[in-house]
């Protein structure tokens, strides 16, 4: 494996009395895949707000290529190269196309001024990359016109653009139709082809099993599996163990396939 | 507003997605297409007035045909333009700062006691500034690291810093006839062929607060900031600082127009900027600014500021009793939301 992009060690986070996660540790090497599963309350929204530096942890060490970093915030993470595309997308749906691409990054000249044109170019430019093909909008489209595929294509241009080193898709492919599935499917692929990495998270394990070189199965707030894909056969070994870690008595009947759909 | 003008835009094709139900193209397949919903808020203003103008005309054409009055409009819309434009930041940021009338006397009273003490006008218009600044700074803190209500806060500091003036001036004026042969005087409320001459900075400040709002990071945050404050904060955006900025403007702002207003006038009084608020509201939102926040037009704003500037003297002159002022006040203010309620869509 190549080079370390981020790693976490032991992080907890806890509201008040209540831990959502208790000493996790992490880490994405450069070129990898990981997808990170497990049920809902399980703490990976946590988790994905600590390496979007959105939260901050309770406690543990946040390493990014091997060097601790202190004053960790959603500015630190997204200039260390880490990009995020969060579940509700995070984007601000009266406001243009560009201006989403552009939200916190803007491209500015002297003394602030926005380059307007570069802007609008680059983001078509983005656009054309993610396969954004329909010619009925501009990058001056305000977003909320957009339909959900579409508005997940923004947000994933925006991550890509900077060429983050690791791009963390959180449940991408919720409430997406089987050819936007397919594109976000394409378009991981494409990510991994050009040596970058992704964190994968998702509620389907059908769809993480497909994508992920190693899987990391996250149960109340720890980590309960870490397995590379060669030592995973199919998909239900991973469902069937965590029907296993969810019902430890065991619960004949709720094993199989099955399971998947039930918690889905 | 500049548009990408590729020919493939302009093709009226289906969308690829399939999904027929929802058809829309954008504006930008024709220039003054696109221009005109771009910017369909402040052209609905700018409608708006120029109906209202007609009606005055109609109703007494001899007033209404007088340079007179417009340069006596011209005389103190200035003022008023000052904080309006400011207010549309702040209200896109979805904030709203009700202070602005205490700021303004507080700047004008430092601008006051500058002048009063014999130093030299420019040196009370960098006071009042700075003044300003420091109060927009103080309110903002306060609502923004406090996490207050900006509605009630501020009106609390309105208050505030306004009895804080009457209990140390206890009412008392300040006259300062000193500024008339003042070279500030000359340079920002004097007269050039009968304009008044603050007309013209006021429409300066209009112009590059535009483009402060759409040509710069300040007015982008701002913008995103107002429509979804999670998703700014999400992507390393300093939510808390664009806000405490938004309301530092407003102290600018107010600064500029208590002190003009002090220039206006060669006089101080300790309730300068009191008379302000409900008109500059309604300006804002007569411009065609939602209360929704995350979008918003400051030539809108404008255009709302000379609406109901217009609307005082037009009553009076087209022949009405004051007492029609306020019904008129609050005719155009009621239409003008129904106007912009079917005008603009409000995109979630």
């Amino acid at each position: 494996m190549g080079e370390r992009i981020i790693e976490l060690r032991d992080i907890t986070k806890s509201y008040g009395q209540v831990y959502a996660l208790g000493g996790v540790n992490l880490s994405v090497d450069r070129g990898e895949v990981v997808g990170l599963i497990g049920d809902n309350g399980a703490g990976k929204s946590t988790l994905i707000k600590i390496l979007s530096g959105v939260v901050k942890p309770t406690s543990g060490e946040i390493l990014v290529r091997g060097k601790p970093v202190t004053g960790w915030s959603a500015a630190r993470s997204r200039d260390a190269g880490i990009e995020t595309v969060f579940q509700d997308r995070a984007l601000a749906v009266q406001q243009t196309i560009v201006r989403n691409i552009f939200m916190g990054r803007e491209l500015t000249g002297f003394l602030g001024w926005l380059k307007v044109g570069k802007e609008i170019e680059e983001a078509s430019r983005l656009m054309r990359e993610i396969g954004f093909t329909s010619k009925v909008f501009t990058p001056q489209s305000i977003v909320g016109q957009l339909s959900g595929g579409e508005r997940q294509g923004v947000a994933i241009a925006r991550a890509i653009y900077k060429q983050a080193e690791l791009i963390i898709l959180d449940e991408p492919t919720t409430a997406l139709s089987l050819t936007e599935t397919a594109k976000v499917f394409h378009f991981v692929r494409q990510v991994r082809a050009s040596g970058r990495s992704i964190l994968f998270i998702g509620h389907n394990i059908h769809h993480v099993f497909d994508i992920a070189d190693r899987f990391v199965v996250l149960d109340r707030g720890k980590v309960a599996l870490t397995a590379d894909r060669s030592e995973v056969k199919a998909a239900d070994d991973l469902i069937n163990f965590m029907e296993d870690i969810a019902h430890p008595d065991g619960l004949p009947g709720l094993h199989g396939a099955d399971g998947a759909e039930q918690r889905a | 507003m500049s548009k990408t003008m590729e020919p493939d835009l302009q093709a009226p094709l289906g969308r690829a997605s399939g999904q027929a139900a929802k058809e829309w193209r954008h504006p930008s397949d024709h220039w003054l297409r696109g221009f005109v919903l771009d910017n369909r808020a402040a052209l609905g203003s700018l409608a708006v007035f120029v109906v209202m103008m007609a009606i005055f005309m109609i109703a007494n054409p001899t007033v209404f045909t007088t340079w007179y009055l417009y340069s006596s409009v011209l005389t103190t819309l200035p003022v008023a333009l000052f904080v309006v434009v400011p207010l549309v930041f702040v209200v896109t940021c979805d904030e709203i700062d009700l202070s602005f009338p205490a700021t303004m006397g507080f700047a004008s009273w430092v601008f006051a006691l500058v002048v009063q003490a014999g130093y030299d006008p420019f040196l009370g218009i960098a006071a009042a500034l700075l003044t300003g600044t420091l109060l927009g700074f103080l309110v903002g803190s306060l609502v923004v690291y406090g996490g207050l209500s900006s509605l009630i806060a501020t009106l609390g500091m309105n208050f505030l810093l306004r009895g804080l003036i009457q209990i140390i001036n206890e009412g008392k004026s300040t006259a300062l006839t000193s500024l008339a042969n003042s070279r500030a005087y000359a340079i920002f409320s004097s007269q050039i062929w009968g304009v008044p001459v603050q007309i013209f900075w006021a429409i300066a400040f209009v112009v590059f607060s535009a483009l402060l709002y759409n040509r710069h990071r300040f007015g982008a945050q701002v913008k995103v900031v107002g429509d979804n404050p999670d998703s700014a904060r999400q992507m390393g955006i300093d939510v808390k600082r664009v806000r405490v900025k938004v309301f530092v403007f407003v102290g600018i702002g107010a600064a500029i127009a208590g002190t003009f207003s002090v220039m206006i006038n060669f006089t101080w009084w300790p309730t300068a900027g009191d008379g302000y608020l409900l008109p500059v509201l309604a300006s804002v939102f007569v411009g065609g600014t939602p209360t929704w926040g995350g979008i918003g037009t400051v030539v809108g704003g404008a255009i709302g500021a000379v609406t109901v500037s217009f609307i005082q003297t037009g009553v009076v002159a087209a022949g009405l009793s004051g007492f029609y002022v306020q019904f008129f006040n609050g005719l155009i203010i009621i239409l003008s939301l129904l106007g912009h309620k079917w005008n603009q869509a409000r995109y979630r």
